[in-house]
């Protein structure tokens, strides 16, 4: 087993991987940016490095220093966490000949991956079920029209590098195609410096649901049971739960079989998944697979009681798989929601800054993965996910119930966050029916929210208003620090309860009355 | 002690004294029975009658927030008897302050001094996580002034420009 793990990594997954390595007893070596100095991941590790700016091609993206720190701290192995250079064949090589192991798949698995159309073309020869299309990019406009017409409108174009809804563009009539292929294009190019698009048929209304793999070193695989990540905006993922609503033992096991025959197929390794669009017939297309562990993983632990990221690393030591299929038993209902700094008044744009105020939720069926403290000053370089509060139940109906409950415990103040979204979905009707599909979040949100105005809040706001500037909106004494001086009277813009001031004004014009 | 409230653009008038560690507390002229604890900073849990209530405060630049459970109303506090703290308005015929909405980094300017701006008309472009927001024009006039360069860190309230 490794002595000593690096982790380049950031917010909540560094600290996710850091806990995985201390329940190990493996020693944590991270890595910061500028900004990072005082995030989560360095506060509760056993070695920190600075690596550089806060850009991550100078940081967390730059092989060079982090490959140099592994060396400094003499960790055994490096875990990429998900986003950075987490699919990375090149860092996955380079990691290989420092003689440091990569926790995650070898670089070759990645390549054959990592194209989405040479993946296609690999599958292809596996027998893996696609959705109609091309398996590889197309030349021409000319080629393209053909394929269209072949395959039917509406038809998506995809960038063969892309991700994260980049270089994608949905094509419903052909007289659209041309300009939507060029914007693809250049999109893609811009993005990926690789214009290769490819086409394909665009499921109306589909599910995404994707089955989780792990992959031992000699030659054992098996799958985890299936996620439902049907809701998302822009292409990125909100709320995903295990198992989806919709898949029953049978559907698990084709799924499950299709899923272990993709990962043998490019001699996969470790933790991966893989991600299918499932239309309203129930038929899946295989879509892609993501070499890493994914952001929304806990769901699948909370309902197969096991840990991916301990998992992870006793692959990657070489360790063989501890169980077989058969002994995969999936218990209870997950569901994920992603904390997001992002503001629901001003179009889910992030709101970065510093959390004067957290108040986190816990109890029965809680789990909360978070990067984030009091206190803390949320950086604007990076992704705006803060944290994960998973909701686990004997069924879906206890899941949400807790969530809804835990949801409401939860307060993040002096940023923006969707904790609001997560329980305007949850007490949806038809996400309560499991009546979910990829469109389903824009929908929810194209419709008016009903706001009922509650006078008797508004009442209390109203009473808790004069108490707080009464009583100083901080306790006496706890917030000196903070407190601006506001005894300059007069003409200052500051309204009279500034933070702090408010315990003196107040027993001043006691005083004075 | 005598407030005027705003709360979601609705006043009130409250009075609050505390005597022998009681509070009395008259809203609107209508008497309220209540008992308050500050549980910590920014966390009060208040009574009304034998109703309980966990309040949370939230204030960011000028703005303050109150949240009664998960109902977020932004609140305005004022002395009657002091001349501070007038609510700001909303005036569309003065000199209106373009603050950025959120911390960031301006990553360019679209307009100069002396430009003309019709409502709705892009400012500025602010980049926070990756992602670029376009700040906009609240009203048709003249940029006064810019007071912020191309790729100057900003905080949020901080103000870009000023159109007249």
């Amino acid at each position: 087993m490794f002595n000593k793990i690096l982790i380049a990594n950031r917010g909540e997954i560094a600290v996710r991987v850091l806990r995985a390595c201390h329940e190990m007893g493996i020693a944590a070596v991270v890595v910061y940016s500028d900004v990072d100095r005082a995030a989560l991941h360095v506060r509760k590790a056993d070695e920190a490095y600075p690596i550089g700016q806060a850009t991550a091609a100078e940081s967390y993206l730059n092989i060079p220093k982090i490959l140099d720190v592994a060396r400094r701290s003499g960790a055994d192995a490096i875990h990429p966490g998900y986003g950075f250079l987490s699919e990375n064949a090149k860092f996955a090589q380079a990691c290989a000949d420092a003689g440091v192991k990569f926790i995650g798949p070898s670089a070759a698995a990645m390549n054959a991956m990592g194209s989405k159309t040479r993946a296609r073309q690999a599958m292809d020869r596996a027998g893996v079920p696609f959705v109609p299309g091309t398996s590889r990019g197309v030349e021409s406009f000319e080629e393209a029209e053909q394929v269209a017409a072949r395959v039917g409108y509406p038809v998506m174009l995809k960038a063969a590098a892309g991700g994260g809804g980049k270089g994608m563009r949905l094509v419903h009539a052909p007289e659209h195609l041309k300009s939507s292929l060029e914007a693809a294009r250049s999109e893609a190019e811009r993005a990926f410096a690789d214009s290769e698009v490819y086409i394909e048929k665009a499921i109306v209304n589909p599910r995404h649901i994707e089955m989780q793999v792990l992959a031992d070193e000699h030659g054992n695989a098996v799958y985890l049971g299936e996620r439902e990540c049907s809701l998302q905006r822009r292409h990125q993922k909100v709320l995903e739960e295990a198992p989806s609503p919709i898949v029953d033992p049978d559907m698990r096991r084709r799924m499950g079989e299709v899923a272990v025959r993709v990962a043998e197929a490019a001699a996969y390794t470790n933790a991966g998944t893989v991600e299918f669009l499932v239309d309203q017939e129930k038929n899946f297309y295989f879509l892609e697979m993501n070499t890493r562990l994914q952001v929304e993983h806990p769901v699948t632990e909370l309902i197969t009681g096991l840990d991916l990221v301990h998992l992870q690393i006793r692959i990657a030591a070489g360790e063989k798989l501890p169980f077989k299929q058969e002994d995969i038993k999936l218990r209870g209902h997950a569901i994920e929601c992603r904390i997001y700094a992002e503001d629901p008044d001003n179009n889910y744009f992030p709101s970065p800054g510093r959390i004067t105020l957290l108040l986190a939720p816990s109890g029965p069926g809680i789990r909360r993965d978070s990067g984030m403290y009091e206190g803390w000053n949320v950086p604007i370089d990076y992704d705006p996910l803060l944290a994960k509060l998973i909701g686990y139940g004997t069924d879906r109906d206890q899941a949400i119930a807790r969530l809804t409950r835990a949801l409401g415990e939860y307060f993040v103040g002096g940023i923006k966050t969707n904790i609001a979204l997560f329980r305007r979905i949850l007490r949806d009707e038809d996400f309560r029916a499991a009546k979910l599909d990829t469109g389903f979040l824009d929908r929810m949100l194209q419709r008016a929210e009903d706001k009922r105005i509650d006078s008797r809040a508004a009442e209390v706001a109203a009473v808790a208003a004069g108490l707080f500037a009464a009583l100083g909106s901080t306790a006496q004494g706890l917030a000196a620090q903070e407190a601006p001086d506001s005894t300059t009277g007069g003409g200052s813009k500051q309204p009279s309860n500034g933070p702090g001031s408010n315990w003196k004004n107040a027993s001043r014009r006691e005083a004075l009355r | 002690m005598l407030y005027d409230v705003t709360i979601d653009g609705k006043n009130h008038r409250l009075e609050l004294t505390r005597a022998g560690g009681r509070w009395s507390c008259r809203l609107d002229g209508r008497d309220l029975e209540i008992d308050a604890v500050l549980a910590r900073p920014d966390v009060l849990s208040l009574r009304i009658g034998d109703m309980a209530y966990e309040v949370k405060s939230e204030r960011v630049g000028d703005d303050l927030h109150l949240w009664v459970g998960s109902t977020r109303f932004a609140a305005e506090v004022r002395d009657p008897r002091s001349l501070r703290g007038r609510s700001r308005s909303a005036d569309d015929h003065g000199p209106r302050k373009i603050t950025a909405p959120m911390p960031g980094k301006v990553v360019r300017l679209l307009v100069r001094e002396g430009e003309s701006v019709e409502l709705g008309a892009g400012l500025a472009v602010v980049e926070a996580m990756k992602m670029q927001n376009e700040i906009k024009s609240p009203k048709k006039g003249t940029v006064q002034k810019v007071l912020v360069g191309e790729g100057a860190t900003v905080n949020a309230g901080d103000v870009l420009a000023i159109v007249e």
